[in-house]
C-alpha cells in the first residue's frame, strides 16, 4: 500500500468533518475515530477543552472593548480547525449561548488576517430590535466559549488593491471597511484613499480614535457627515468632497436607502461596474413574493402574510417552534419541505417548487403554501 | 377486533374529546415556553457522564484479565451504551433537543452507537411507529414483523415458537431493529423496490460492521495480552444493552391495558382524537431517579408518545398533568411496576403462541386487546357507565367501565371449570351475556 492510500485509509471515518490543517494529526484523529465511531475523537477531546474540536469551529472571547455607547469590539480566540486566510471585508458567523439556546448573527471581521496573533476581532453595534447584538455588546464576558461559522462574503478589495479607492459607510458600516483600513496600513499600501462616513452625531462614531490616526498619514482622508446637523449624505455631494472620485473604485456598505441612491447614481455616471456594496440587511421589496396563506401542516396552524414576511417570520408568528440559525440565508439551520404551493427566495427572487428543502428564513410565499413543521 | 371507534370504545362525545386535545395543547405550549438553560445543562452533562463513563469501563477493560477488572468494565460499558441508546440517542434523534438550536446535539446530525443507523429509525420509529402507533398493519413496532402480541393477528403454525422468538430478538435487539427498515417481509413478498432495498442493505451492514469493527476487533487488538477478555467484555455489554432496551420500549406498549387500533379508527382520525390514542395505546411504569434515567425516561411512554419532542427530563412533571386528566375524564393511566409490566409482556406473548381456539378471551375483550364491543356485549354497560354519576356528581367513562366489567371477569373461569374444559371465545361471549 502506497502512503496516499494509507492516508487515505486513515482519513477516510473523519470524511465529512472538517479537516486538521495538520495532515498527520488529521490521520491520528481518522484512525481513533474508527474506535470512538459513530463519534469521533474531537467529541470527547471538547469535553476537556471546548476549543480542541474541529467538528464545528469554536472561539473563546478574550476581550470585549467599547468602542462607542452602544457599541463593541470583541476579540475572539478560534480554536482548532480555524483558517486565517480569510479576506479583510468578509463576515464571520458568530454563535452565543443564551438561556439554554444557541442564537447566531454575522459580522464582520476588523482585523486584519494574521495568524501570528491567533485573534480575531469583530465590532458589534447594539440594535434596539437586536437581542443578540445588545448581549453581545453588553453581556458576554471574557472566557465566553462562541460557535464560529468560517469567514465569507465577496465584499472584499481586489488584489493587489487599485491606486485609488473610495470608501462609503454609515453607522455599523464601517466595521467592514475598517477591516481593510487595517490590512492596508499593517501591509503599508494605503496609497489614495478617500472616505465618506455618516453618523448620527460624533459619540456614534465608532473608531473615531482609529480614523484620525489614519488622517494624520498621506493618503487618507476623511469625510465626516453628522446627519444631525449636516443632513443625509447624497452621492451628488461627491463632486463637493472629492471631484475626482469618478477615478476611483467604490465599497460601500450601510442602511438599505444609502445603497440604492448610491447604486442609481454610479449607474447614471456610467460607473456602475466600479461599485462593491455589502448589504447587512435583505432587500425586502426588490423581489417580494406575493404573499398568501402559510400553512403549517405538523403544528396544524395557518396564518396570512404579505410578500415581504418570510416563512420562518410567519410561522414564529402563530407559535410554530421554527429552527433557525443566522436568519440570513447562510447557516442551514432553518431548512423545512416545502410540502405545497410556491415560495421565492426574497435574495435571488428563485422560484422553489413543493417538495423542496428551503430556508424559511429567506423565503416568503408566493400565494399559499405548506410547510411539513 | 381492535378498537374501530375510539371514541365509543373511550365513553366519550366529539365535544369530550376535542376538549381533552385543547388540554393537552395547553400543556404542550406551557413546556416548550419553560424551556431553558436548565434543561440544557442536563443534556450537556448527561452527555459528559455518558461520555465519561464509557472512557473509563475502556479504560478499565486494558486490565479485563484480572476478574474484578472484567465485572467492572464490562458493568460500566453496558450502563454507558444504555445512556447512550436511551437518554441520549433515541431522544436527541427525536428531535426533543433540537430547540437549542446546537448542531452537535440535533436530530439532524446525531449518530447512536446501535447498529441501526439513526436515518432509518427516523423513519421505522419517529415516523411510522409514533404516527401509526398501535394501529394493526400500519405500525411495525406491534410484533415487529416477527412476534405476534394480539388476537388481532391471526395465528399461523409459526407462531407456536413466539417466546423464543422473543428471547432471540432481545438478545439481538439491536440488529432486530437495524433491518427492521429494510422491511424484509416486503421484500420477500416482491413488494418493494429492489434498487431501494440494496441502498438501505448496503447502509445497514456499513453501520454494523463499524460497530463490529469497533467492539470486537479494535478495542480487543488494542489491549494486546486481554484481547479475548476484552472482546468477551464488549459482547456482554451489547448484550446486556440489547436485553434492556428491549425490555423498556416493550413495556411501553404491550402490557395489558395497552390497546390496539384498526385502520378504520386511523383513516378518520381528527388530531384530537390522535393524542387519545397514544393515551389509550401507551403504557408506563413505575420508576425511581435511577431507573428513569436508565429507561431514558420511557418510564414516562405515555407523556412521550404525546409529546415525542418533549425533553425527556420534562416528562415526569407532565406525567402529573396528563394523569390528572385521565382522572377528570375518567379515562384509564395505564401503568404499573417494572416487573409486573414486563412479565404481562412474556405473559402475552407466550399464551399468544396458541391460536385462539386455546385461550379464553376474544379479540373485543381480552388483556392485550379490547374494542368498543366488549361493551355493547356486555349489554347497556356503556349506557349505564356513561357520563355524570347522578349521585356524586364524577364524571363515568372508560375507566369505570373498565372496572365494572373486570369485577364480572371471574364468572369466565368459573363457567370453564363448571364445563371441565377451555371455553371457546363464542362460549365465552356467550357466558358473559348470560351474565
Ligand atoms: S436561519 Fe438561515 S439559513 Fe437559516
Amino acid at each position: 500500500m502506497k502512503f496516499k492510500d494509507l492516508a487515505r485509509w486513515l482519513e477516510e471515518p473523519i470524511e465529512g468533518v472538517p479537516a486538521l490543517e495538520n495532515r498527520r494529526l488529521n490521520a491520528v484523529r481518522g484512525f481513533f475515530a474508527r474506535l470512538t465511531t459513530p463519534l469521533i475523537p474531537d467529541d470527547y477531546l471538547h469535553l476537556v477543552n471546548p476549543l480542541w474540536s474541529a467538528r464545528e469551529l469554536r472561539g473563546r472571547v478574550v476581550e470585549v472593548r467599547p468602542e462607542t455607547a452602544d457599541s463593541a469590539t470583541l476579540v475572539i480566540k478560534p480554536g482548532w480547525g480555524f483558517r486565517f486566510d480569510y479576506q479583510p471585508g468578509q463576515f464571520v458567523g458568530i454563535g452565543l449561548h443564551i438561556n439554554g439556546r444557541w442564537h447566531w448573527r454575522s459580522y464582520s471581521l476588523i482585523s486584519p488576517p494574521a495568524r501570528d496573533e491567533g485573534v480575531i476581532s469583530i465590532a458589534v453595534k447594539a440594535m434596539p430590535e437586536g437581542f443578540l447584538s445588545t448581549h453581545l455588546v453588553g453581556g458576554v464576558k471574557p472566557g465566553t466559549i462562541v460557535r464560529l461559522a468560517a469567514p465569507q462574503g465577496d465584499f472584499t478589495l481586489t488584489e493587489p488593491p487599485p491606486e485609488k479607492i473610495l470608501f462609503v459607510t454609515a453607522g455599523s458600516g464601517i466595521t467592514p471597511v475598517v477591516g481593510m483600513l487595517r490590512t492596508l496600513a499593517r501591509r503599508d499600501e494605503i496609497a489614495d484613499i478617500a472616505h465618506i462616513h455618516s453618523a448620527r452625531r460624533s459619540d456614534d462614531i465608532m473608531f473615531r480614535a482609529e480614523l484620525s490616526g489614519y488622517e494624520e498619514r498621506a493618503g487618507y482622508q476623511l469625510h465626516l457627515q453628522l446627519t444631525t446637523e449636516d443632513g443625509k449624505f447624497m452621492p451628488e455631494m461627491l463632486d463637493e468632497h472629492f471631484p475626482d472620485w469618478r477615478e476611483r473604485e467604490v465599497w460601500a456598505c450601510g442602511p438599505q436607502a444609502l445603497l440604492d441612491n448610491l447604486e442609481v447614481y454610479m449607474e447614471e455616471q456610467g460607473r456602475a461596474g466600479h461599485l462593491h456594496v455589502e448589504r447587512f440587511t435583505i432587500n425586502r421589496t426588490a423581489n417580494a413574493g406575493e404573499g398568501g396563506t402559510v400553512k403549517f401542516r405538523r403544528s396544524g396552524k395557518a396564518v396570512e402574510v404579505d410578500g415581504a414576511t418570510t416563512v420562518l417570520e410567519a410561522g414564529e408568528k402563530v407559535g410554530v417552534r421554527m429552527p433557525f440559525g443566522c436568519r440570513m440565508g447562510i447557516c442551514h439551520t432553518c431548512v423545512a419541505e416545502l410540502s405545497e404551493g410556491f415560495v421565492r427566495d426574497l435574495r435571488s427572487g428563485r422560484e422553489s417548487n413543493p417538495g423542496e428543502r428551503v430556508k424559511t428564513c429567506v423565503n416568503t410565499p408566493a400565494g399559499n403554501c405548506t410547510f411539513e413543521l | 377486533m381492535a378498537i374501530t371507534d375510539i371514541k365509543e370504545y373511550a365513553h366519550l362525545t366529539t365535544e369530550d374529546v376535542e376538549a381533552l386535545g385543547r388540554e393537552l395543547d395547553q400543556i404542550r405550549a406551557e413546556f416548550e415556553e419553560s424551556l431553558g438553560e436548565s434543561d440544557a445543562r442536563y443534556i450537556r452533562n448527561t452527555i459528559r457522564f455518558q461520555r465519561s463513563l464509557e472512557f473509563g469501563s475502556r479504560a478499565v477493560l486494558f486490565a479485563s484479565w484480572f476478574p474484578p477488572a472484567w465485572v467492572l468494565g464490562t458493568v460500566g460499558l453496558g450502563v454507558a451504551k444504555i445512556v447512550e441508546n436511551m437518554e441520549i440517542g433515541h431522544n436527541v434523534i427525536h428531535g426533543q433537543w433540537d430547540w437549542m438550536n446546537d448542531p452537535e446535539i440535533h436530530s439532524s446530525t446525531w449518530e447512536w452507537d446501535i447498529s441501526d443507523p439513526a436515518a432509518h429509525w427516523k423513519q421505522t420509529h419517529n415516523h411510522m411507529h409514533h404516527k401509526y402507533t398501535n394501529v394493526v398493519g400500519l405500525d411495525p413496532d406491534v410484533g415487529y414483523g416477527l412476534l405476534r402480541v394480539t388476537r388481532d393477528n391471526r395465528w399461523t403454525p409459526f407462531n407456536l415458537g413466539n417466546p423464543i422468538y422473543n428471547f432471540i430478538l432481545a438478545a439481538l435487539f439491536e440488529y432486530g431493529v437495524a433491518i427492521q427498515h429494510l422491511e424484509l417481509g416486503k421484500v420477500a413478498a416482491g413488494k418493494k423496490d429492489r434498487e431501494e432495498f440494496e441502498e438501505l442493505r448496503a447502509e445497514v451492514l456499513k453501520k454494523i460492521a463499524k460497530q463490529i469493527g469497533k467492539d470486537y476487533v479494535l478495542f480487543p487488538a488494542l489491549t494486546g495480552p486481554a484481547f479475548l477478555t476484552t472482546l468477551a467484555a464488549n459482547f456482554t455489554a451489547n448484550v446486556i444493552r440489547n436485553f434492556w432496551s428491549n425490555a423498556i420500549i416493550f413495556c411501553g406498549h404491550f402490557p395489558d391495558g395497552a390497546e390496539k387500533f384498526t385502520k378504520e379508527q386511523y383513516r378518520n382520525e381528527t388530531p384530537a382524537e390522535w393524542y387519545l390514542r397514544q393515551m389509550l395505546g401507551s403504557a408506563n411504569f413505575k420508576a425511581g431517579p435511577i431507573m428513569r434515567f436508565m429507561s431514558g425516561n420511557l418510564c414516562y411512554q405515555i407523556e412521550h408518545h404525546l409529546f415525542p419532542d418533549m425533553p425527556s427530563n420534562r416528562l415526569k412533571d407532565i406525567a402529573a398533568r396528563v394523569e390528572a386528566l385521565a382522572d377528570k375524564y375518567d379515562l384509564p393511566y395505564t401503568t404499573g411496576s417494572f416487573p409486573k409490566m414486563y412479565l404481562q409482556t412474556w405473559r402475552t406473548i407466550a399464551k399468544l403462541a396458541l391460536p385462539d381456539r386455546y385461550l379464553t378471551a376474544t379479540r373485543d375483550d381480552a388483556p392485550e386487546t379490547n374494542s368498543e364491543l366488549k361493551f355493547r356485549i356486555r349489554g347497556g354497560l356503556k349506557d349505564t357507565f356513561a357520563g355524570i354519576d347522578p349521585v356524586t356528581g364524577a364524571r363515568r367513562g372508560l375507566r369505570s367501565a373498565m372496572n365494572a366489567t373486570k369485577k364480572q371477569r371471574g364468572i369466565v373461569p368459573a363457567i370453564r371449570k363448571l364445563i371441565g374444559r377451555p371455553a371457546t371465545p363464542a362460549e365465552s361471549v356467550r357466558a358473559l351475556q348470560a351474565a
